[in-house]
């Protein structure tokens, strides 16, 4: 049964597309434009910013990563990014296992402490974390950079675990351990198989706010140490003023999150939902 | 299985923690040893420590103090606080940041209310795909945001070119650089990263309403205006608060977005806000305490907004449960 087309629910759900369609286009747009330009001149740009490229040329993809140094920045976002994820998602695991299934005294008054993490910005722990780092000699290394996004990514990944293990099935692990299962035995081989999708969508989260972090490395960071976004901010010289490899560049700083955003959608907007209601 | 019980019966003094003794006495932990809790917490916790919370402290701490970064600091009491409230910049700031609200929190809200009016009623086809699209400004590298809107905004750029196109040449600015519309600007490309997020939260919400509430007020006679303030509305009510406290959040947090479009708050102080100002004082002027200070207000702030936000959740929830019961 197919409304017909111009019945009043027809013309709506059609005005509806339509309006959805014009922001969707809004939306998406940019992004479109900016991957164009890469594979466009600076004379083909001035003339029709619009227009598709006439080759696909992928000079100013090697320009930005060679000459404007992403090759470096690239490397400094995956030696940070992939530690930060790695170790704040077993932390947080083993936290959230502390929490969901134990009661211990201080429980509370510990977890109120983490909530706070999920509350402060950077700036209002950059400046001793900076004095931190250059007494401990990490200072421009890739640890400055790592561990501060480790504690706050472990303050988000508790609560995270911690809910999942909530609604996890106690008669499981009753049964487990009626078994005579030891707790990591319960851990390991009862509940991480259950708990795979809430890991999943914590390792997206945390992928996605690690690689676009700023304000840390901004301050921590000098040089090759960069990560993709600084450095692409920070772009002084010649390129920066090379719209085309200036997009270029911007598309390899984009290409990794889209990437898996498109193939995770699902746990990115549940899981940035389901965060937020429950912080 | 209440063998652990005895060991933590703590006096729950917020509603996170009554929530959470709740569910304890109710359900039983199936672990009765807790001292192995603090082993699986340790790790974490200890990194937590050295690098969140003793810098809070920390930061709470040098803002009393007269401190270039490097040199020994001097105790100067409140003196640091004394200065912000004479400070021009500050207030400009701060100032800003509250403009700011209105297009990453007012708007987007708005925007958001609007469009899941739109989608609520009966089915949609492909809504996968308008999701997944207008949730992708809010994934994005803000930096890279900053510079798509840097490049639309120019002179030369898409907008002004578009403008010329239409017969409009006389509107064409470098709207980034024009002292009187660069704030709109980056409002604009506020409200663009933050409506989907709005719209996402709003449509999820929208799928949980009752949809006999609507078949009862159509029964009444409610056109589809009424419907919308009188059913969706109240529905949403949960999920406005929570795109409230977090774009709210984020118009008191915008650094990098900022320091792309406009290069750290110009054409003059027309778009500085509170953390670029936070960043200038510590790192380029080596005022470390008066950076602070500044952190410590803005931090305030923050945490005090989410606090009543969370507090007027919770006795929504209370309330809820209380009419359910």
């Amino acid at each position: 049964m197919r409304r017909s087309r111009f019945s009043p629910a027809g013309q709506r759900t059609a005005l509806t597309y339509a309006l959805l369609g014009v922001f969707l286009f809004i939306a998406v747009m940019p992004f479109v434009g900016i991957v164009l330009t890469a594979f466009k001149t600076t004379a083909e740009l001035a003339n029709s910013p619009f227009a598709l490229p006439k080759a696909w040329r992928w000079e100013n993809f090697v320009a930005a990563w060679e000459g404007a140094r992403f090759a470096a920045y690239f490397q400094s976002s995956v030696l940070v990014v992939v530690p930060v994820v790695v170790i704040s998602t077993i932390l947080a695991t083993l936290s959230g296992f502390a929490f969901g299934m134990y009661r211990f005294p201080g429980d509370s008054l510990l977890l109120l402490i983490i909530l706070l993490g999920l509350m402060v910005p950077f700036e209002a722990v950059i400046i001793p974390l900076w004095q931190i780092m250059g007494d401990l000699g990490l200072r421009n290394t890739y640890w400055a950079l790592i561990l501060p996004q480790v504690a706050l990514s472990f303050a988000f990944g508790t609560f995270w675990m911690r809910a999942n293990f909530k609604n996890l099935p106690t008669e499981l692990v009753d049964a487990a351990v009626v078994d005579g299962c030891t707790t990591w035995d319960v851990l390991w081989r009862v509940l991480f198989p259950l708990s795979r999708p809430a890991i999943l969508s914590l390792v997206v989260l945390l992928f996605m706010w690690t690689w676009n972090e700023f304000f840390l490395v901004l301050v921590m960071a000098s040089g090759d140490l960069r990560t993709l976004p600084v450095g692409l901010a920070l772009l002084r010289g010649r390129y920066a003023t090379d719209v085309p490899v200036m997009a270029a560049a911007s598309v390899m700083v984009l290409l990794p999150v889209l990437v898996v955003y498109i193939f995770f959608q699902r746990q990115f907007i549940q899981g940035m939902i389901a965060g937020a209601l429950k912080s | 299985m209440t063998g652990g019980t005895e060991a933590g019966l703590k006096p729950a003094s917020s509603t996170l923690g009554t929530r959470l003794a709740a569910r304890l006495r109710g359900g039983g932990r199936p672990f009765a040893r807790p001292y192995q809790a603090y082993l699986f917490l340790l790790p974490g916790l200890a990194v937590y420590v050295v690098f969140v919370l003793i810098p809070i402290f920390g930061t709470f701490r040098y803002s009393f103090f007269d401190w270039t970064g490097f040199s020994p600091p001097t105790f100067i009491g409140l003196a640091n606080y004394v200065e912000l409230t004479r400070d021009a910049d500050f207030w400009k700031a701060i100032g800003n940041n509250a403009f700011f609200v209105i297009f990453y929190t007012l708007i987007p809200i708005l925007l958001g209310l609007f469009l899941t009016s739109l989608m609520t009623r009966g089915r949609l086809r492909g809504l996968v795909i308008f999701r997944t699209g207008l949730f992708l400004p809010q994934v994005m590298s803000p930096v890279v945001v900053g510079i798509i809107w840097r490049w639309l905004f120019a002179l030369d750029g898409p907008i002004n070119e578009l403008l010329r196109a239409v017969g409009l040449a006389a509107w064409a600015r470098p709207w980034l650089g024009d002292f009187t519309f660069a704030p709109y600007a980056v409002g604009v490309v506020g409200s663009w990263v933050q409506y989907g997020l709005c719209m996402v939260l709003f449509i999820a919400g929208a799928q949980s309403i009752d949809e006999e509430l609507y078949d009862a007020a159509r029964v009444f006679g409610a056109n589809a205006w009424q419907q919308f303030r009188h059913v969706t509305l109240p529905g949403l009510r949960q999920q406005i608060l929570v795109a409230f406290v977090l774009t709210f959040i984020a118009a008191l947090r915008v650094f990098d977005l900022v320091f792309v479009l406009t290069r750290s708050g110009g054409p003059g102080k027309q778009t500085l806000v509170t953390s670029i100002l936070v960043y200038q004082q510590t790192f380029n002027r080596n005022r470390a305490g008066y950076g602070a200070a500044i952190a410590v207000v803005m931090t305030l702030i923050i945490v005090l907004v989410s606090v009543v936000v969370l507090r007027l959740q919770a006795r929504d929830e209370a309330r809820d449960a209380a009419i359910t019961v």
